[in-house]
C-alpha cells in the first residue's frame, strides 16, 4: 500500500451533506475488473452532462461548468473537503480507488460513512472527522481564497492552514501506524497465523457444523 | 459486570487477537462472493501469490450483472450481449475455478441474489460471522449471525486469513413495539426506523432489531428489516435466535443434521442479549404510529407515510437541509407541498435483496390477482431474488397472476435495483420500487425511485400512482 506521511496541496470543495457511493462513482464502470482508471469517472453525473459509458474517452465529453471541480482553481487539488456522511451506500471500493485515481488524497468531513471510511485506509487514502463547525469555517477559506492549500501531517495528526493555523485531528493508532508505513494489511494479520489456527482449532470443535466443504 | 448483548456475544465468540490499539482480529465464518468486487482481490491474491485459508468458508454466485430476460439468459454467460458484464461473470467463474471455490454459476437452479441464496441454502447460519463484498450483507444478521458488508481489499484480506480486522462498534437497540395495522409491511417497519433515526443514525454502531413487531414478523420480513440496517449507516443489523429461526434453518440444504443439528440448536438458544445487557443507544418504535411508507426523495431517510405532503425548503430547520431539500426536489421533479398519492409512475420494480422473497412475491400478487397494471405504466417487473424463489412462486401458481396482470416474470438477480444489466430507468421516469436504495441515478441515469413495500409497488402498478394499502 502507498504510504501517508505529510501531503500538501489544493483543497476542492465537495459541498454537499450525504453524497453516496452511487454518485462518486456510478455502477456501469463497477463492470471493471481492474483496480485503476477510476479517475476520469470520479462523480460522473455531476462532472460530464451526458451520460458516461464504461471504456470511454471522457476528454470529448461536454463538461458540467457548474461544477467545482471543473474550474481551473481546483485542478491539481488533492484534497477533498466535504460535508456529513461522505461516503454512504454501498461498499464498493471503486469509491476509494476513483478518488485515489483522480488524485485525492486526503479527505476532510465532518462525518464518514463506516466501510467508505474502513476502504479510504486501505488504498492510502487519509479520511479526516472535524467538528462541523470547523469543516465549514475551512470551506469559507477556501472558497474566498483562490489556490487554498492544506498541509495534513500525519505523523503529528495536525492540519495547517496557509494562515499557519493548526488544527489536531484524531485517527486510530493502528491505521495511522499502517499508513505511515505504506503496511500490507494482509502481511500484518498473517504474523499472527498461529494465533488463528489455534482458534480455529477451538471453534471448530466447539462449533464442527460451521466447517465442511459445499457442493 | 453487566449482561452482554447479542453482537457483544457473537463478537467475543470469534475474537482471535485485541490488539492494545483497540483493533481485533474476528474469526469469519462465511465469505459470500460475488463478480463485482471480487475480481480485484482474486487479482491481489495471485499477485502476491496467496491462496485462500479455507476453501470451504467461501461461496459464489453472480447476481448483479446478469441479464433477466430469458431469452438473454438462456445462453448461459455466452448469452449475455453487454460484453464488459460478460467478462465480469466470465471472471467469476474463471476465479473460481483457478482457486478451487465454490460457486452457483449463472443457470445453477440455485442461482440468485447472494443475499436471498446464503439464508435460503442455509449456508449462512444463526452464531456465524458472515462477511460479503456487499452492504447489503447486514441481511443475514435476521439469522442471528454478525454480517457485514466489506471492502474488496477486505475480501482479499478474508481470503487469505480468515480474518477480518476489526474495531468493537458499539450497541443500538431499536425496538418497536405493538401490533401492525394490516398492509403495513416490514419494509415498512424498517423505512420508518430510518426515516427516524436518518441514514447516519447507526454509524459506528451494529443495530438488535426488537420488540413485539419484530418477534412477530416471519424470518423474510426480519429479513428485509436487517438488510435496510446499512441504510440507517450501520454496518451490521441483527436479531435475536427464536423458534421460528430455528424452525427457517432445520433442513436447509448446508444446515447441520443429526448429532450436529442439536448440538448447533443449544448453541443458537443463547443467541439473545441478556435481560441485563447494556445499550449505548435505545431507539423505540410505536407499530400504531407506523403506516405504509414512500420514500419521495433521494436518500432513504428522504421518507414519508403515503398519507403524506412532500416537504417545503421553506419549512427546513437549517441551511443544508433547505439545499438538501430543494436539490432533492429538483432532482425528483415534484413539488413541495405535492400528496404522495399525486405522484405519477412509469414503472414498477419489484425484486432486490431487500424484497424478491417468497412472501414478497405472495403479498404483490395478492395486491394484483384479477386486475391490470395501469395502461400508463411502461413497465412492470417480479425480479425473483433466487431459482428456488422462482420455482417456488411458480408452483404456487403466482407468476401466472402476475402475468395476467400485465407485469413482466423474469429470472432471477439484481436487476433494477441498480441497473448494471439492461432493466433501467430512463432519465426523468418515476418508478415505484420494493429495493432499497433511492440515490441519483441508482436505477438509471436521470432515474426518480420512490421505495416502498411489495404491495405498495403491486398497488402502485395497478392505479399508476401511490395508492394506501390500507384502503386496497
Ligand atoms: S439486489 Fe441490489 S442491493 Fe441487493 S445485492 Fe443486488 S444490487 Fe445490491
Amino acid at each position: 500500500m502507498k504510504s501517508f506521511t505529510t501531503v500538501q496541496g489544493i483543497a476542492a470543495p465537495m459541498d454537499r451533506a450525504n453524497v453516496d457511493t452511487d454518485l462518486i462513482i456510478p455502477k456501469q464502470f463497477l463492470k471493471s475488473i481492474k483496480r485503476s482508471g477510476f479517475g476520469p469517472n470520479l462523480f460522473d453525473e455531476l462532472r460530464y452532462l451526458d451520460q458516461g459509458e464504461p471504456g470511454q474517452d471522457c476528454s470529448d465529453r461536454p463538461v458540467n461548468e457548474d461544477f467545482p471541480l471543473n474550474h481551473a482553481r481546483y485542478q491539481g487539488a488533492s484534497i477533498l473537503l466535504a460535508r456529513e456522511n461522505f461516503g454512504c451506500g454501498s461498499s464498493r471500493e471503486h469509491a476509494p480507488w476513483a478518488l485515489d485515481d483522480y488524485g485525492f488524497r486526503c479527505i476532510i468531513a465532518p462525518s464518514f460513512a463506516d466501510i467508505f471510511y474502513n476502504n479510504c485506509f486501505k488504498n492510502g487514502i487519509l479520511p479526516i472527522e472535524l467538528d462541523e463547525a470547523i469543516v465549514s469555517r475551512l470551506f469559507e477559506e477556501m472558497y474566498a481564497n483562490e489556490g487554498y492549500a492544506l498541509t495534513v501531517d500525519l505523523e503529528r495528526q495536525l492540519i495547517v492552514t496557509p494562515s499557519a493555523e493548526e488544527i489536531a485531528f484524531d485517527v486510530d493508532g493502528f491505521r495511522k501506524h499502517c499508513l505511515l508505513n505504506g503496511l500490507d494489511d494482509i502481511g500484518l494479520t498473517l504474523e499472527s497465523a498461529e494465533k488463528i489456527r489455534e482458534f480455529e482449532a477451538r471453534w471448530r470443535d466447539q462449533s464442527p457444523w460451521l466447517f465442511g466443504k459445499l457442493a | 459486570m453487566s449482561g452482554q448483548t447479542l453482537y457483544d456475544k457473537l463478537w467475543h465468540s470469534h475474537l482471535v487477537e485485541q490488539r492494545d490499539d483497540g483493533s481485533a482480529l474476528i474469526y469469519i465464518d462465511r465469505q459470500l462472493i460475488h463478480e463485482v468486487t471480487s475480481p480485484q482481490a482474486f487479482e491481489g491474491l495471485r499477485l502476491s501469490g496467496r491462496k485462500p485459508w479455507r476453501r470451504d468458508a467461501n461461496l459464489a454466485v453472480p447476481d448483479h450483472n446478469v441479464p433477466t430476460e430469458k431469452s438473454e439468459r438462456e445462453g448461459g454467460i455466452d448469452g449475455i450481449i453487454d460484453p464488459i458484464s460478460r467478462l465480469q461473470v466470465q471472471t467469476l467463474d474463471d476465479n473460481c475455478k483457478d482457486f478451487d471455490i465454490f460457486e452457483f454459476e449463472i443457470n445453477d437452479r440455485r442461482q440468485g441474489i447472494v443475499h436471498v441464496v446464503g439464508p435460503e441454502q442455509g449456508a449462512t447460519l444463526p452464531g456465524m460471522t458472515i462477511v460479503c463484498g456487499d452492504s447489503h450483507t447486514s441481511t443475514h444478521g435476521a439469522l442471528g449471525a454478525l454480517a457485514h458488508g466489506i471492502g474488496t481489499s477486505e475480501v482479499e484480506h478474508v481470503m487469505a486469513t480468515q480474518c477480518l480486522v476489526q474495531q468493537k462498534m458499539k450497541n443500538m437497540l431499536v425496538r418497536v413495539d405493538g401490533t401492525l395495522q394490516p398492509g403495513v409491511t416490514a419494509k415498512d417497519v424498517v423505512l420508518a426506523i430510518i426515516g427516524e433515526i436518518g441514514t447516519a443514525g447507526g454509524t459506528g454502531y451494529a443495530i438488535e432489531f426488537g420488540g413485539d413487531v419484530i418477534r412477530a414478523l416471519s424470518m423474510e420480513g426480519r429479513m428485509t428489516v436487517c438488510n435496510m440496517a446499512i441504510e440507517a449507516g450501520a454496518r451490521a443489523g441483527m436479531i435475536a435466535v427464536d423458534e421460528k429461526t430455528i424452525e427457517y434453518v432445520e433442513g436447509r440444504p448446508y444446515a447441520p443434521t443429526g448429532e450436529a443439528w442439536q448440538r448447533a440448536v443449544e448453541a443458537w438458544r443463547e443467541l439473545h442479549s441478556d435481560d441485563d445487557a447494556v445499550f449505548d443507544r435505545v431507539v423505540e418504535l410505536k407499530a400504531e404510529d407506523i403506516k405504509p411508507q414512500v420514500t419521495w426523495g433521494t436518500s432513504p431517510e428522504m421518507v414519508l407515510p403515503v398519507d403524506g405532503t412532500v416537504p417545503d425548503p421553506a419549512n427546513a430547520q437549517t441551511g443544508s437541509e433547505r439545499e438538501a431539500i430543494s436539490r432533492a426536489l429538483e432532482y425528483m421533479g415534484l413539488r413541495a407541498g405535492q400528496a404522495i398519492t399525486d405522484i405519477k409512475l412509469d414503472k414498477v420494480f419489484i425484486g432486490s435483496c431487500t424484497n424478491s422473497r417468497i412472501e414478497d412475491l405472495r403479498a404483490a400478487a395478492a395486491v394484483v390477482k384479477g386486475r391490470k397494471v395501469a395502461d400508463s405504466i411502461k413497465l412492470a417487473m417480479v425480479v425473483p431474488g433466487s431459482g428456488r424463489v422462482k420455482e417456488q412462486a411458480e408452483q404456487e401458481g403466482l407468476h401466472e397472476v402476475f402475468i395476467e396482470a400485465g407485469l413482466e416474470w423474469r429470472e432471477p438477480g439484481c436487476s433494477m435495483c441498480l441497473a448494471m444489466n439492461s432493466d433501467k430507468l430512463g432519465a426523468g421516469e418515476h418508478c415505484a420500487s420494493t429495493s432499497n436504495r433511492n440515490f441519483e441515478g441508482r436505477q438509471g441515469f436521470g432515474g426518480r425511485t420512490h421505495l416502498v413495500s411489495p404491495a405498495m409497488a403491486a398497488a402502485a402498478a395497478v392505479t399508476g400512482h401511490f395508492v394506501d394499502v390500507r384502503d386496497w
